[in-house]
């Protein structure tokens, strides 16, 4: 009986609880299971004239312009146009750094080495998109 | 000259005359069929390779929805230049029809770097011709272009740094725009005057 009279205190305490906390937000955002999902605002790659600082001291660089021209496959990579060893100077764009010219057994390579060759795998295109959670983060100075 | 032959060379001169506008009309009309987007990708080699590619780029989807079609960048529009590209386009029927060269994606890929080639060489001599349909420097306002682009577009800024005209021409910087680059290409094709 004991026990019972216990139980049922602990689902009354649940339950009133659960209806005092219920202002705890889900991943819903209080949205109603019915209505329709939110749109997300659409987004534009951000061009950046003379790039964007890094936040912290080495982070791969995010890119300040558009890459939705730039094409990455098997044959040929795009981005090489003007960040290769070759073309940098005239294009007056950054050079890849001197660490993608090794291989993984430390051997320089003539061209971007094979495994810095997807280069959207660390440096990403910016949208401009605010933190979804406020937050005080600030990059390293 | 008796009434009878009068009318005979009349006749003939009206049969000439419309038996000319049949045949006039008809070349041309032939012509302009073989010059759609439909015609060319009626061939697999090009509709599953070149085709699928180009879907992907500016040139065929883009905010303003205005779209090249093959012919717009491959076919000369002066008269004489068309014809003789029509000429030249028997070699390819030669090779769809007979020796099946680039039948397969297989063979297509061992091509690519040779076909991208001849078409970039010949783009060079005609000056980027077809680019320049729809691309004109006069329209270009190069307060909207980024800044390199600017510079690169800019004949001031050309003058300025070797004092002579520019003698690039669209291609030696765009390669591989409509289409993905073949395996091989450099980098430096596309920066003229480099190295």
């Amino acid at each position: 009986m004991k026990k019972r009279i216990v139980t049922l205190l602990a689902v009354c305490v649940m339950f009133t609880g659960g209806a005092i906390a219920g202002a705890v937000d889900s991943l819903r955002l209080g949205q109603d299971l019915e209505e329709d999902s939110k749109v997300p605002v659409k987004k534009e790659q951000l061009v950046v004239q003379g790039g964007i600082e890094r936040s912290y001291k080495i982070q791969p660089p995010v890119i300040p312009h558009k890459i939705d021209k730039d094409k990455i496959d098997l044959r040929a990579n795009t981005c090489m146009n003007c960040h290769s060893e070759k073309t940098y100077k005239q294009k007056k764009a950054p050079k890849a750094g001197d660490t993608h010219y090794t291989d993984r057994d430390g051997n320089v390579t003539k061209t971007v080495a094979n495994r810095r060759y997807f280069c959207n795998q660390c440096h990403a295109p910016q949208v401009g998109a605010e933190p979804l959670v406020e937050n005080t983060f600030e990059g390293a100075k | 000259m008796t009434s009878g032959a009068k009318k005979g060379f009349l006749g003939l001169l009206v049969f000439g005359i419309v038996l000319g506008i049949v045949l006039w009309g008809g070349f041309n009309w032939t012509m302009d069929l073989t010059n759609t987007e439909k015609f060319c990708i009626s061939c697999h080699e090009m509709e599953a390779t070149p085709y699928a590619e180009l879907e992907e780029t500016v040139h065929f989807t883009n905010r303003t929805g205005v779209r090249a079609t093959c012919p717009d960048c491959h076919v000369p529009r002066p008269w004489i230049y068309k014809i003789v590209r029509k000429i030249q386009a028997s070699n390819e029927l030669y090779h769809h029809f007979i020796t099946g060269e680039v039948d397969s994606p297989e063979k297509f890929e061992a091509k690519r770097l040779v076909l991208a080639q001849s078409v970039w060489k010949a783009m060079k001599e005609t000056d980027s011709r077809e680019c320049r349909n729809c691309h004109k420097f006069e329209s270009m306002d190069l307060d909207k272009q980024q800044s390199r682009a600017a510079d690169a577009h800019d004949p001031y800024y050309w003058e300025a740094v070797d004092g002579k005209e520019p003698s690039y021409t669209c291609i030696d910087c765009h390669k591989g725009i409509a289409h993905s680059l073949p395996e091989g290409f450099d980098p430096i094709w596309n920066s003229p005057g480099e190295g």
